[in-house]
C-alpha cells in the first residue's frame, strides 16, 4: 500500500469512525469464543471481533497505519455479525465494519482483475435486475444447450479455482428467461385475508431461485396473506454495504423505500436472511440523510422473514409432514444475528410430521459462506465449511435446512465436496415446507 | 524492536507460523481487559511445547529480553500489557487435557485449557471443578491459577488455589521444576505450588498443573431476593453466614447493574428493586431443603419485597449467565469503566456498601456495585470517560478511598483480579513496605534479570492509577 493511500485511510477513519462505538468495547474478550476465524485461525486475536475492533482505534488515534496487515484482518472478517449478539456492552460491530471496509475500499487502488470484477459485479450488474436475468439467463443456456456437458467432460472447469469450479457444479438449474420476466405484482389468498404484506423478492432469488419465491407466495397465500411485489424494487444492496461499496448501497436503499412506502402494508416479507438484515439496517444506513432517515425507519420496522410470519400466522398447527427422515437446520448468520429470528425455523421444521428434527452443534456458527467471502477468501471459507460438515454428518441429517441463498449454495458445495450428494441435500426452508404441506395436501 | 538474529533464533526455536512481529500482531496483543493500560510488544511467540517454552526463555534471560506470559488476556490488572516490550508468549498451542484420575480425583491439563471446556470434561465422568471465575467460557486454566481467580461458587468451594495440587513451571533461567503432585499431603519443603499460584506470570511460566477435584453435587436450587435498599440485601448476607450457612453462590447486584443486565439478557429480571441477591444452595437434596428454608426466612426477615425460587435447571443457569455478564454490560452505559475488587471480612459487608455509597456521592462520581457479596468481595464499578480528566482525578480519588476503607475494615486492595500493573501502587496499602520488600525479594531470587512480566506487581515510581497510559 502506497504512503499516500494509507494517509488518506488514516485521515478518513479519523473524521468518518464512529469514535464512542469504538470506545463502548471494553475489550473483555466475550465475543471470542463467537468468531468463527478466531477459532479456526487456532485462536489469533488479530482475527477476532475483539482485536479488530482495537485495530480500528488504533488507526483513528495514530498509534498504527493502516497497513496490509490491518487490512489483512478486516478482510478475513466474515462479517457474520456473530460477536454481536454475545457482546453485554452492545457494540455495534457490523456498522463498524462497514464503515471501514468503505474507507479502505473507496481509496486503496486494487488490482486490476479485482477492480474489473468488482465494478462489473456492483456497479454493472446487481442494481440492474434486467441485467441479473439476462446473466441468469446465460447460465441457463450454459446449463441446458449440452454447454455444461462438454465443458465438464471436456476438462476445461479444471481451469477455474477450485471453489469455483465447485460453484459451478452446484449451481442450481436456473429458470428460463421467460420465467423470470413475468412476475406476478399482485397475489390473492383463497381464505380470508388476514395481514397485507408486500413481498421483497431479491435479485438473486427472484433469479436463479426463482422457484424458491413461488413457494414463498404460496405458503403466504396459504396462510392468508394478500401479497404485492412492487416492481420498482432493487436488489437490497448488502452485497455493496459489506464489501465497501456505500455510496451504491444507499442509492438502492432509497429506490426500495420509495417503491414499497407507495404500499398499504403490515408487512415487507423477506426469505433471505442476508437481504433482510440489510434491510433492516436501512435505517442505519441512512441516518445521516435527514429527508431519508425516518422514511427509513418505517421501512425497516417494517421487514420480516417469511418464517417469522409463518409462525405468527399458524403455519406450524397446518398439517405438515414428510417422509421417514432426519432434518437440520442451519441458522443464516444475519437472520439470526441481526434480525433475531432463530426459534421461528425452528418451531416449523419441528412440527412437521414423519420427520425428526436434530439441532446440530454450533448451528448458530456461520457456514463460511458470507457474501462473496468463499470466492475471495476461499481457504478460510473451505476450512470453515469442513468444520460445518463434520457437524451436519454428526446429526445423520438427509436434509439440511438454510434461510438465505448463500448458505443454500454453500451448503451444496459442501455435499458436493463431501460426496455425499446421493445421501444429503441441501434445501431452502420455504421449499421444505411447501413440500411438507402438499405431501399432507395432495392437491385434489 | 527485535533484531533479525534474534527473529531467526526464535524461528528456530516455535517455527516460522509461532513468531509474528507485525504492526497488527503487536497491536492486538498491547492490551487485556484493563481499561488504560496499553503496551506495545516486539513479537508474539506461540511454542508447541514445554520444552519449546524452556528454550525460548533460557534465550531471554541471556539476552535479558522481557517475557510476557499471557492466557486469554481477560484479566482486569494489567497483567499481561508487555510495558517494557519483549515478547507476549502464547499459551494456545498448549491446550490439551492430559488426564482425568478417577481414581485420585485429579485432572492434569496444559496451561491453555480453556477453563469451561476443562468443566464440561470432568463433568462428563460425574467429577466437578469449582472454581468458575465469570469469564470462564474465555480464560485459561493457566490465567486461572497466575491470578488466583475466584467465582461465583467460591463462597463454598474457596478459588482456583484451593484446587492446585502440582505444578510443571518452566523457571527464567530455562530449568523446568515440578512442584506438589497427586498427594493430598506432602510437607517435603517449601510450598512452591502455593507460590505460584497468583504469581501472575513474574516467577515463571507454568506449563501443566494437576488440579483437585471433587464429586458432583447431588442438586442444587437457586434463589432470587429483591431489596427497597442496597444495606438491607447486605444485612441478609451476613445474616445468612453468622446463621452457620455456607451458600454454595451468594452474589450481590444493585439496580443500575440490574438494568443493564436485563438490557442485555432480555430475560425478564426485576428491574424495580433497588438491590438484588442471587443465592445459591447445593449438596444433598434434604440439607438443600433445609437451608433453602431457612435462607428464605433470613431474607423476609431483613426486608426482603420478594423472594423467588427459579422454576428449572435452564432458569436458574439463565441467572447465573446474566450475573456473569455485569461488568461488561455496564460498559454499554458510559465510554469508560474502571472497576474494582476491594474485599472486606464477610462481616464487613454492609459498612462497606454503604462506605462505597459515600464516597461516590462525595466525589460525585458514578458508581454501581455488583459482586461476590458472601465473599466479602464486592466489584464497585466506575462509570466515566478518560477523555474528561477532571472527572478521571475525581476517580483516582475515589479509589483510592475505597482501597483505604477496604484495608481499614480489615479488608485488602483485590480479592480476585490481581495486583498486575493497576494496583501496583497500592500493594504497600496491604502489606506494608517490610511486606513489599519480603516478596520482591522473592522475585529477586527467581528472576534475577527480572525478565519475568516486568513492571507487574511491584511499583517503580509513584504513579498514578487509573490516568496512566502507557
Ligand atoms: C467480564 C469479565 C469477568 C471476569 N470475572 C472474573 C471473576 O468472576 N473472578 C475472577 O477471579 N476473575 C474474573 N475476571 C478476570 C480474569 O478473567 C481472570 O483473571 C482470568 O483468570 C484470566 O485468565 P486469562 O486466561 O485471560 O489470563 P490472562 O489475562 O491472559 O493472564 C493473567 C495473568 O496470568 C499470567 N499467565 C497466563 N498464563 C500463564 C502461564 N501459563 N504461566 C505463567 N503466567 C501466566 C499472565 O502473565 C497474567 O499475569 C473477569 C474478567 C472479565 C473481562
Ligand atoms: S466487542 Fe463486546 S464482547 Fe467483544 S471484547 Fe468488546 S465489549 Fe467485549
Ligand atoms: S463478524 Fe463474524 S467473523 Fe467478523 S469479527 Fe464478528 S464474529 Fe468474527
Amino acid at each position: 500500500m502506497k504512503t499516500v493511500e494509507k494517509q488518506r485511510i488514516q485521515q478518513q477513519f479519523q473524521e468518518k469512525m464512529d469514535y464512542d462505538e469504538l470506545l463502548n468495547c471494553m475489550r473483555c474478550g466475550f465475543c471470542l469464543p463467537s468468531c468463527p476465524t478466531y477459532i479456526e485461525s487456532g485462536k489469533d486475536e488479530a482475527h477476532s471481533p475483539r482485536g479488530r475492533i482495537a485495530l480500528m482505534k488504533a488507526v483513528v488515534d495514530g498509534e498504527i497505519e493502516p497497513d496490509e496487515d490491518v487490512k489483512r484482518s478486516l478482510d478475513m472478517c466474515l462479517g457474520c455479525r456473530a460477536c454481536e449478539p454475545v457482546c453485554p456492552s452492545g457494540v455495534n460491530y457490523g456498522h463498524l465494519l462497514e464503515q471501514a471496509r468503505d474507507i479502505i475500499y473507496q481509496n486503496q487502488k486494487q488490482s486490476l482483475p479485482v477492480q474489473a470484477v468488482r465494478k462489473a459485479a456492483f456497479q454493472g450488474l446487481f442494481p440492474h435486475q434486467q441485467r441479473m436475468i439476462g446473466l441468469t439467463g446465460l447460465i441457463g443456456f450454459y446449463q441446458r444447450s449440452g454447454l455444461r456437458t462438454v465443458a465438464r467432460k471436456s476438462g476445461m472447469m479444471k481451469l477455474l479455482p477450485e471453489s469455483m469450479q465447485l460453484m459451478e457444479r452446484v449451481l442450481p438449474d436456473v429458470p428460463t428467461s421467460k420465467s423470470m420476466k413475468q412476475r406476478p405484482r399482485h397475489l390473492r389468498p383463497a381464505v380470508p385475508v388476514k395481514k397485507r404484506v408486500a413481498f421483497f423478492a431479491g435479485c438473486l432469488m427472484d433469479t436463479v431461485f426463482l422457484p424458491t419465491n413461488e413457494a414463498t407466495t404460496k405458503l403466504l397465500q396459504y396462510v392468508g396473506c394478500e401479497i404485492v411485489v412492487p416492481e420498482a424494487q432493487a436488489c437490497c444492496g448488502a452485497l455493496h454495504g459489506h464489501s465497501g461499496e456505500k455510496q451504491q448501497a444507499k442509492s438502492m436503499a432509497k429506490r426500495n423505500i420509495a417503491a414499497f412506502e407507495a404500499a398499504e402494508i403490515d408487512y415487507i416479507i423477506t426469505n433471505a436472511g442476508g437481504c433482510g438484515a440489510f434491510l433492516v439496517d436501512y435505517s442505519h444506513l441512512l441516518k445521516d440523510e435527514p429527508e431519508w432517515k425516518d422514511r427509513a425507519e418505517v421501512f425497516s420496522s417494517k421487514i420480516k422473514d417469511i418464517s417469522s410470519v409463518l409462525v405468527e400466522l399458524g403455519f406450524d398447527k397446518f398439517s405438515l409432514s414428510l417422509q421417514d427422515e432426519i432434518i437440520t437446520y442451519q441458522d443464516s448468520c444475519h437472520l439470526k444475528n441481526v434480525q433475531k429470528t432463530f426459534m421461528e425455523p425452528r418451531k416449523l421444521l419441528s412440527s412437521i410430521e414423519g420427520a425428526q428434527y436434530v439441532e446440530m452443534k454450533d448451528a448458530g456458527r456461520c457456514c463460511g459462506s458470507a457474501g462473496i467471502y468463499n470466492l475471495v477468501e476461499t481457504e478460510m471459507s473451505m476450512q470453515i465449511l469442513d468444520y460445518k460438515m463434520e457437524q451436519t454428518k454428526a446429526t445423520k441429517a438427509k436434509t439440511i435446512v438454510t434461510a438465505n441463498p448463500g448458505c443454500l449454495l454453500q451448503m451444496k458445495l459442501g455435499i458436493e465436496k463431501e460426496g455425499l450428494s446421493d445421501q444429503m441435500r441441501a434445501v431452502h426452508i420455504v421449499d421444505l415446507l411447501l413440500e411438507a404441506y402438499e405431501n399432507a395436501n395432495p392437491p385434489a | 524492536m527485535l533484531t533479525n538474529n534474534a527473529r531467526e533464533l526464535l524461528t528456530a526455536i516455535v517455527g516460522k507460523e509461532n513468531v509474528e512481529t507485525s504492526q497488527a500482531s503487536k497491536l492486538v496483543y498491547s492490551f487485556d481487559a484493563t481499561p488504560q493500560f496499553q503496551a506495545m510488544p516486539d513479537a508474539i511467540v506461540s511454542p508447541r511445547s514445554a520444552s519449546e517454552v524452556a528454550q525460548v526463555v533460557k534465550w531471554c534471560n541471556e539476552q535479558e529480553i522481557p517475557v510476557v506470559p499471557r492466557g486469554s488476556g481477560t484479566n482486569l490488572s494489567a497483567g499481561t500489557t508487555p510495558l517494557q516490550g519483549g515478547i507476549v508468549l502464547l499459551m494456545k498451542h498448549l491446550d490439551k487435557i492430559l488426564e482425568i484420575d478417577e481414581e485420585n480425583l485429579t485432572v492434569t491439563a496444559q496451561p491453555g485449557v480453556n477453563t469451561l471446556e476443562l468443566m464440561e470434561a470432568v463433568e462428563a465422568k460425574g467429577l466437578f471443578y469449582p472454581p468458575d471465575p465469570s469469564s470462564m467460557k474465555i480464560s485459561q486454566i493457566g490465567g486461572n491459577i497466575n491470578e488466583n481467580s475466584g467465582g461465583l461458587r467460591g463462597l463454598k468451594y474457596g478459588v482456583t488455589r484451593d484446587y492446585v495440587l502440582g505444578l510443571e513451571v518452566v523457571l527464567p533461567n530455562g530449568e523446568k521444576i515440578r512442584t506438589g503432585g497427586k498427594l493430598a499431603k506432602d510437607v517435603a519443603g517449601y510450598d512452591l505450588t502455593r507460590l505460584f499460584v497468583g504469581s501472575e506470570g513474574t516467577l515463571g511460566i507454568i506449563t501443566e498443573a494437576t488440579l483437585k477435584l471433587i464429586p458432583m453435587p447431588e442438586t442444587k436450587k437457586t434463589v432470587l431476593a429483591l431489596y427497597e435498599d442496597m444495606e438491607a440485601a447486605a444485612r441478609t448476607v451476613s445474616k445468612i453466614i453468622a446463621s452457620k450457612i455456607i451458600p454454595s453462590t451468594l452474589e450481590f447486584l444493585d439496580q443500575p447493574t440490574v438494568k443493564v443486565v436485563e438490557d442485555f439478557s432480555k430475560i425478564g429480571l426485576p428491574t424495580h428493586a433497588k438491590a438484588v441477591l442471587l443465592i445459591e444452595q447445593d449438596g444433598d437434596a434434604a440439607v438443600v431443603e433445609k437451608d433453602i428454608a431457612r435462607i428464605l426466612s433470613i431474607c423476609e426477615e431483613n426486608q426482603a419485597i420478594e423472594v423467588s425460587m427459579a422454576a428449572s435447571e435452564a432458569e436458574a443457569e439463565a441467572l447465573r449467565t446474566a450475573r456473569r455478564s455485569a461488568l461488561s454490560a455496564l460498559a454499554r452505559l458510559k465510554p469508560t469503566t474502571i472497576l474494582e475488587d476491594a474485599t472486606v471480612p464477610r462481616s464487613e459487608i454492609a459498612n462497606m456498601v454503604y462506605a462505597i455509597n459515600q464516597i461516590a456521592e462525595k466525589h460525585q462520581v458514578e458508581i454501581c456495585t455488583f459482586g461476590h457479596a458472601g465473599d466479602g468481595n464486592l466489584h464497585p464499578t466506575c462509570l466515566t470517560d478518560a477523555r474528561d480528566k477532571e472527572e478521571m482525578e475525581r476517580v483516582e480519588q475515589a479509589f483510592e478511598e475505597i482501597f483505604t476503607t477496604a484495608v481499614a475494615l480489615g479488608g485488602t486492595i483485590t480479592g480476585e483480579h490481581g495486583v498486575g500493573a493497576m494496583k501496583a501502587p497500592y500493594l504497600h496499602l496491604k502489606l506494608g513496605e517490610a511486606g513489599v520488600e519480603a516478596m520482591r525479594s522473592i522475585k529477586q531470587a527467581f528472576d534475577p534479570k527480572n525478565i519475568m512480566n516486568p513492571g507487574k506487581m511491584f511499583a517503580n515510581e509513584n504513579r498514578k492509577r487509573v490516568v496512566v497510559k502507557q
